[in-house]
């Protein structure tokens, strides 16, 4: 052995390239193919960080996604990444990695105090005390908020970028392992389009830890065939660090797969990707996770999974230790013993739970000179800042005792093995059952409710040969169910198999005094929890295993308990008495199955492309003139046009005297449009709006008020008639989508008898508006085919024609007080007809206006705005708007007006508001009082609507819902503010041309 | 430092009164009383009774609400003769499920007094309960991000304030001196223009709402009874008499019924067809890291809420799903839209993990408000329709059904609450209302 730990052969990594790397500022190196936990354990690093809870020291403890301790702060800066499994991290050169939830290092820890006052801290602990004086809980909880926590987020934002796939196949199979690759190698030969997930950075699963013989060659030779034969099937698609998360309903997977060079960035590329597989059939070949023996100070840095240890020997070339002792219940821990010995690893014993093991490879283990001490058990662990030896004594009978005298040996690495938990994560997040093995003491996959298999470990098939066989065969009936006719009669590769003996269940290691009194059993070692915390939970009746989890935080950690729930359950079946765990059930598996990066689940829909922006044709026209932006819904739109160095409030000021007083034009392209066409147009139309539809006339304009079931105003607008058949509906800006779907919601569900189509035309026109008292003569410029005289255009119409020499539908709609044309060209011709009318009507002082005018202008007009007059409460008496209600024919939400409740004279009614002094402006939002003296809770009446500065009545006006308001006007109200109240003068809510005589010009 | 906590002063002016003497106290000392014999003399926090054959009420559904409303139904009425009857475990449904957020900023006088009503209550719950409930009152902000949120905004922080409830209209500024890491830049996709915030609002751990109310209840008597599933009503003319169970019949006279999404369908066994609509509501953990969110954030229009947890997690969630569901699960898509909304509200989130994620049912009411209300049965009670907002009102939820239970009428902090106003249209709608959309 070199110095250091690292074999002098053997492994996967490639000993030419030689990695630098910093752990805790001091430098080490390792080699390409390494990851961060075989290069620390190569350079003999044995603390790496300390325990979420007690602060205890902790190692590296497991090899992949399993591992509980070794957490790191990987890199600095921008892409620092908290939390990272050492286990995961692939070395490369210049990598930076911290220990996290230690201060100042994880040697020496100031907060591993806590370790002292373990016995007063048991789980639950904080339920009990921290509940006086009632005011300090939030004194107590920054100290323990500052003492959870782990690692740190980064402080800037993230500098990478993520996308997403969405793709389809035959076939998918998760897991690369022997049991994975053949089921792969079954479905591509049946003709299957197969997508093929594995999280390492190669296939081949557990098999890359071990040196096997497949077909007759070492099994990296295998593997390499299986890679090249499916590399080269153009139907099989391969995904190295990708791992399937999730699994959702209808054979949704979700995989997110890792693009960058390294584990911090993406160099170019996205760092990550998620793919949204959606599988005809899905093969879960996910392999089995180890369970460790639960014994006393079974967490000290040394002690490791045994299968891991053998996977640093294989793969890395690392030894764990110089001493390993194994302590195992089963056969495969000796395979860990006979590849340490061979590797000229010391292994002074394997320490058995079992009496007299006599599987081929106890046999073989003796044949090698390795001692074996039968029926005995770990009873204490010495060193506690990493394994020095251990005591070990004989078990009695039943196994929950010991008895004799221990027995010491030197050591400095335990390698421990329970048994393998078959990894059943994405079979129980599609829905699938479980089913308890109480001879092996595993939770197997069994009924699904999916399209899907579990095979291989996943599916508690443990020997090479037997996963070799069942993926084969799974991977062609997978191919058959998801209807591949084809057959391929090739065979699955063999390998010799290796008899292995039952394991012994054995769920607490006991030591010489009871259990947890002197030493603790750690079941989850991320979050600190032991034996004695589950036996706690069950004494205070915390008995279902959902509330012993959430009471001591079992399995919540990062790594979801991967290593310690099967034992946590157990535990607590024990305790309850109840020899089946099976019975007691585990607790609901949760997607993620391995945390996914928040960035990647957000992908591209974040900054800018959030979500999309909405522009009309004419929005660069708008921009160039410097307009400022009102987000409505998804749409941007000119708020105001300020000019030179105008606040908003002047340049509303002279956008809305202009207005007035010559011609505006605004952008009303974001109105919703629906094109609505069929012979059942009207009917649909009658059940919709409130008003009815037979008698309008072709070319006729007709305002409309939509109801929800309970009567509420739910959208308003204008229809046109444009043929018997055909209408086109106007809806809100920012509920245009809503009425959409709301039609066809009624028309898909309730009236599919009902020959109509609802087609949204919204973006297919522009709308262009000029008002005021000059915009028919500027109109006059641009049209020759249409008459512009009131009589044969009246107000409410709509005329076909030519404007600026593009086909339009002009419609004369108001909702300024003011003669008013709404030019609708298609929205390509947009921007034409917009700068002709701009370019024209700079001789009547024409002027662009935007959102805050209109509202001012009809807000002078008294018209309302639905969602800030109407908030889902107000019914159309409310608003003195009976006249748009027909009281002959039915239609939704007519029911609703006739509740007790809606003929209430109390309710909040529209009215106006005015100011003793004309320059205040009431805020919107205030609420109304009847009464200027408060005290709390305070009676209101209502609240401010809309409130704005009317330039062309030189006077603030507002509008505002106030209970019986209809029978107030005259009165006085009181907005109430924080620093002053406000009166106001209730009257009626249209204040300017209450005649409507602008009009027509 | 952290030993502080342990520390604590001598409880004095404790009113033993409100515990009953059965129950074993929890404080630092039976801390340390136990600890020196390795916590093995703690009593179990409720018993685990079996079903008597007859009670004078029976609750169904063992949630935060339903162990509320039997706690009060013993503690303010003096009726302790009663089973809660839960056919999983206490506190596995929504009570388990949701992002703890506690406030009490609603727009209608109605929602405001019981949702204060509850604030309140939790305000000295951990001492009444002697659990701690770990009651966080850290604030809680509501985003606005366009001149209709501001507008409403300010609506609702003047009509709370009126109402005698904290409530205060934060700048674009002083949001992002209390909360640095958000992002507040005029560039983004839908810029901050202020927010809302009541600092008496927050988190509490939910869990131990659950378990210390059930704690309460059974010391003063309360069977709380486990893994039993009602399956069917039993009724005598208009008057219900009893409940069939997976473990066989139970006779009351009163039965009430808090079963969040399965509310309707128990009622529906009594042939009572409520407005309510089951869908399947998401939520979210990160991984766990040191604090660097002090508050909690909603927004509406960057649709996502946010929280850190004591232990370091991001608590994330936000809307439902859009189709009906009683299965606690969602789509995927859902989770998507959530993290992008946290990603831009919170850019330096985007390298954290989500480590876990998981679904409700809620019971959603047409105008999004709760019944807690008599029926047309005599004697069988309904508190349902809570929606996505059903923690916070534990306390006030379980206090003003028990007393309506108890007078066989409701308590005029949920008099509005009732059945009848889906037929006389008194509705309290909070679709508009609420911060978060419904």
């Amino acid at each position: 052995m070199s110095a250091g730990y690292r074999l002098q052969k053997g492994g996967l990594i490639d000993r030419k390239t030689r990695l630098n790397f910093t752990f805790n500022g001091q430098a080490m190196s390792g080699y390409e193919g390494d990851t961060l936990a075989s290069a620390l354990l190569a350079s003999g690093t044995r603390i790496i960080g300390r325990s979420f809870k007690y602060h205890r020291p902790r190692g590296i403890f497991a090899t992949g996604v399993e591992e509980p301790n070794a957490l790191v702060q990987l890199e600095r800066g921008p892409r620092t990444l908290p939390n990272q499994q050492a286990t995961r991290i692939s070395l490369y050169d210049g990598l930076i990695a911290d220990s996290i939830n230690c201060w100042p290092s994880p040697d020496y820890d100031a907060m591993s105090i806590l370790g002292l006052f373990y016995r007063l801290i048991p789980a639950g602990f904080y339920y009990k005390t921290f509940m006086r004086p009632a005011t300090a809980w939030r004194f107590y909880e920054y100290f323990i908020r500052h003492a959870a926590g782990l690692g740190c987020a980064p402080t800037e934002p993230d500098p990478d970028h993520y996308d997403k796939m969405n793709a389809h196949c035959d076939v998918l199979i998760v897991g690369a392992g022997p049991a994975g690759l053949t089921a792969a190698l079954g479905a591509t030969r049946s003709g299957a389009r197969v997508i093929l997930v594995d999280e390492q950075d190669q296939i081949g699963g557990w098999l890359l830890n071990e040196n096997r013989i497949i077909n007759g060659q070492p099994s990296k030779e295998w593997l390499n065939a299986a890679f090249l034969e499916l590399n080269d099937t153009a139907d099989a698609q391969i995904l190295t660090k990708t791992t399937a998360f999730g699994y959702f309903d209808h054979n949704f997977i979700a995989l997110c797969e890792h693009r960058g060079p390294t584990q911090v960035n993406g160099n170019g590329l996205s760092r990550q990707r998620i793919w949204r597989v959606r599988a005809k059939q899905v093969v879960l070949a996910t392999g089995a996770i180890e369970r460790p023996l639960v014994f006393a100070d079974n967490d000290r840095p040394g002690v490791m999974l045994s299968g891991a240890v053998r996977a640093y020997a294989h793969r890395y070339g690392v030894a764990a230790g110089r001493r390993v002792l194994i302590f195992t219940n089963n056969d495969d821990a000796y395979r860990t013993g006979l590849a340490l010995k061979e590797a000229g690893v010391a292994v002074p014993a394997i320490v058995d739970l079992r009496h007299d093991p006599s599987g081929e490879l106890a046999v073989a283990a003796v044949r090698a000179g390795i001692e074996i001490l039968d029926g005995s058990a770990v009873t204490r662990v010495l060193g506690s800042r990493g394994v020095t030896g251990v005591d070990i004594m004989n078990l009695n009978n039943t196994g929950d005792g010991v008895i004799g005298a221990p027995r010491r040996i030197s050591c400095d690495v335990i390698a421990t093995s329970g048994g393998w938990n078959p990894t059943i994560h994405l079979h129980s997040h599609s829905g699938g059952k479980t089913i308890f093995d109480k001879r092996r003491g595993i939770f197997l996959p069994s009924k699904t409710t999916e399209a899907n298999f579990s095979v291989g470990a996943a599916n508690g098939t443990f020997s090479l040969s037997d996963c070799l066989k069942a993926g084969m065969k799974i991977g062609k009936q997978a191919a058959r169910n998801a209807g591949i006719s084809s057959h391929n009669r090739r065979k699955a590769p063999v390998s010799i198999k290796e008899e292995e003996a039952d394991s012994r269940l054995l769920w607490i290691v006991p030591t010489a005094c009871p259990t947890s009194h002197k030493s603790r059993h750690f079941l989850d070692q991320a979050n600190d929890v032991t034996v004695s915390d589950i036996q706690l939970a069950a004494r205070e009746g915390y008995a279902s295993i959902e509330h012993a989890k959430r009471y001591t935080t079992l399995g919540m950690a990062p790594d979801q308990g991967k290593t310690g729930n099967t034992h946590g359950l157990a535990v607590l079946s024990q305790v309850l008495g109840t020899e089946d765990p099976g019975e007691t059930g585990t607790t609901t598996f949760r997607p993620p199955y391995t945390p996914v990066t928040i960035g990647a689940l957000a992908g591209r829909d974040v900054g800018p492309l959030m979500d999309p922006i909405r522009m009309t044709p004419m929005h660069h026209w708008h921009e160039l003139a410097g307009c400022a932006w009102e987000d409505v819904g998804q749409w941007k739109r000119p708020w105001y046009y300020p000019q030179n160095s105008e606040d908003g409030l002047k340049a509303v000021h002279r956008e809305c005297l202009a207005v007035r007083n010559a011609v505006g034009i605004l952008d009303a392209s974001t109105l919703g449009k629906i094109d609505i066409r069929g012979p059942d147009a009207v009917i649909l139309l009658n059940k919709v709006y409130t008003n009815s539809w037979e008698s309008l006339k072709i070319n006729r304009c007709r305002y409309g008020l939509m109801l929800s079931e309970d009567g509420m105003i739910f959208d308003d607008g204008v229809t046109t008639r444009l043929a018997k058949d055909h209408f086109l509906m106007t809806t809100t800006s920012g509920n245009a989508a809503q009425v959409l779907e709301w039609l066809e919601e009624w028309l898909q569900t309730e009236w599919p008898d009902l020959r109509v189509y609802c087609t949204s035309v919204t973006e297919q026109w522009a709308n262009i508006t000029i008002c005021g008292p000059s915009a028919r003569a500027l109109l006059l410029e641009f049209t020759d085919d249409i008459d512009l005289t009131n009589e044969s255009f009246p107000s409410m119409s709509m005329r076909e024609g030519t404007i600026a020499g593009v086909n339009a539908r002009v419609f004369r709609i108001s909702y300024t007080g003011e003669i008013s044309y709404e030019i609708n060209v298609p929205a390509s011709y947009g921007m034409h007809v917009w700068t002709a009318l701009i370019n024209a009507g700079k001789k009547y002082g024409i002027t662009p206006f935007g959102t805050e005018t209109m509202h001012v202008l009809r807000a002078e007009k008294g018209y309302i705005v639905v969602g800030q007059e109407t908030d889902g409460t107000v019914i159309p008496s409310d608003l003195g708007m009976n006249w748009a209600v027909s009281e002959k024919k039915d239609f939704i939400g007519k029911r609703s007006l006739s509740r007790t409740n809606s003929m209430r004279t109390d309710r909040k009614q529209l009215v106006g508001l005015l100011t003793e002094n004309p320059t205040t402006i009431l805020p919107e939002g205030g609420q109304i009082t009847a009464k200027q003296t408060l005290s709390t809770p305070t009676p209101m009446i209502g609240y401010i609507t809309s409130s704005y500065y009317s330039a062309v009545l030189g006077h603030s006006i507002a509008l505002a819902l106030i209970k019986g308001g209809r029978e107030l006007h005259g009165d006085c109200v009181f907005v109430p503010l924080e620093d002053k109240s406000i009166v106001a003068t209730v009257i009626n809510p249209i204040f300017y041309d209450i005649k409507g005589e602008r009009l027509n010009g | 430092m952290y030993l502080c906590g342990l520390l604590e002063p001598v409880p004095c002016g404790l009113s033993d009164t409100m515990l009953s003497k059965s129950m074993q106290k929890y404080s630092i000392y039976a801390l340390l009383r136990n600890a020196l014999n390795f916590h093995e003399n703690w009593h179990r926090a409720w018993r685990s009774p079996a079903p008597k054959p007859e009670y004078d009420v029976i609750i169904v559904g063992g949630g935060g609400h339903g162990l509320a409303t039997a706690y009060y139904l013993a503690k303010e009425h003096g009726i302790t003769n009663i089973a809660v009857l839960e056919k999983g475990w206490i506190g596995g449904g929504n009570t388990g499920r949701n992002t703890t957020i506690i406030r009490s900023n609603y727009l209608w006088d109605e929602s405001a007094a019981m949702y204060e009503k509850s604030l309140q209550l939790f305000e000295g719950l951990s001492q009444e309960l002697n659990f701690n409930i770990m009651f966080s009152q850290r604030g809680v902000m509501n985003l606005a991000h366009s001149l209709s949120d501001m507008r409403e905004l300010k609506r609702r922080v003047n009509a709370i304030r009126l109402n005698g409830i904290d409530s205060e209209i934060l700048t674009t500024i002083q949001i992002k001196e209390l909360l640095p890491i958000i992002n507040t830049s005029p560039q983004s996709r839908y810029p901050i223009l202020g927010a809302s915030l009541q600092k008496r609002a927050g988190i509490a751990r939910h869990d131990a709402v659950a378990w210390g109310y059930a704690r309460g209840a059974d010391s003063h008597g309360v069977d709380i009874i486990q893994n039993c599933e009602v399956t069917g009503m039993l009724r005598k003319g208009g008057c219900i008499t009893g409940v069939e169970t997976t473990k066989g019949i139970i006779q009351a006279p009163k039965i009430g019924i808090v079963a969040a999404g399965h509310t309707s369908v128990l009622a529906a066994m009594a042939g009572i067809r409520l407005p309510l609509n089951s869908y399947p509501l998401q939520a979210m953990v990160s991984e766990p890291i040191k604090p660097i969110h002090p508050c909690v954030v909603m927004s509406n229009a960057v649709h996502v809420y946010v929280s850190q947890s004591d232990k370091g997690e991001m608590v994330l969630g936000a809307g439902i799903d859009g189709y009906h569901s009683y299965t606690q699960r969602g789509s995927f898509h859902v989770v998507e839209g959530q993290l992008g909304a946290l990603c831009e509200l919170f850019p330096i989130f985007s390298r954290l993990r989500l480590v876990r994620q998981w679904g409700g049912i809620v019971d959603i009411s047409p105008d999004a408000s709760p019944i807690l209300s008599k029926t047309p049965i005599k004697g069988f009670y309904i508190n349902g329709g809570w929606g996505t907002g059903g923690f916070k009102a534990t306390p006030g939820s379980g206090w003003s059904f028990a007393h309506t239970i108890a007078r066989d009428e409701p308590h005029e902090l949920n008099a509005p609450f009732t059945l009848d106003r889906f037929v006389s249209g008194a509705l309290i709608d909070e679709h508009g209302a609420a911060a978060v959309a419904h």
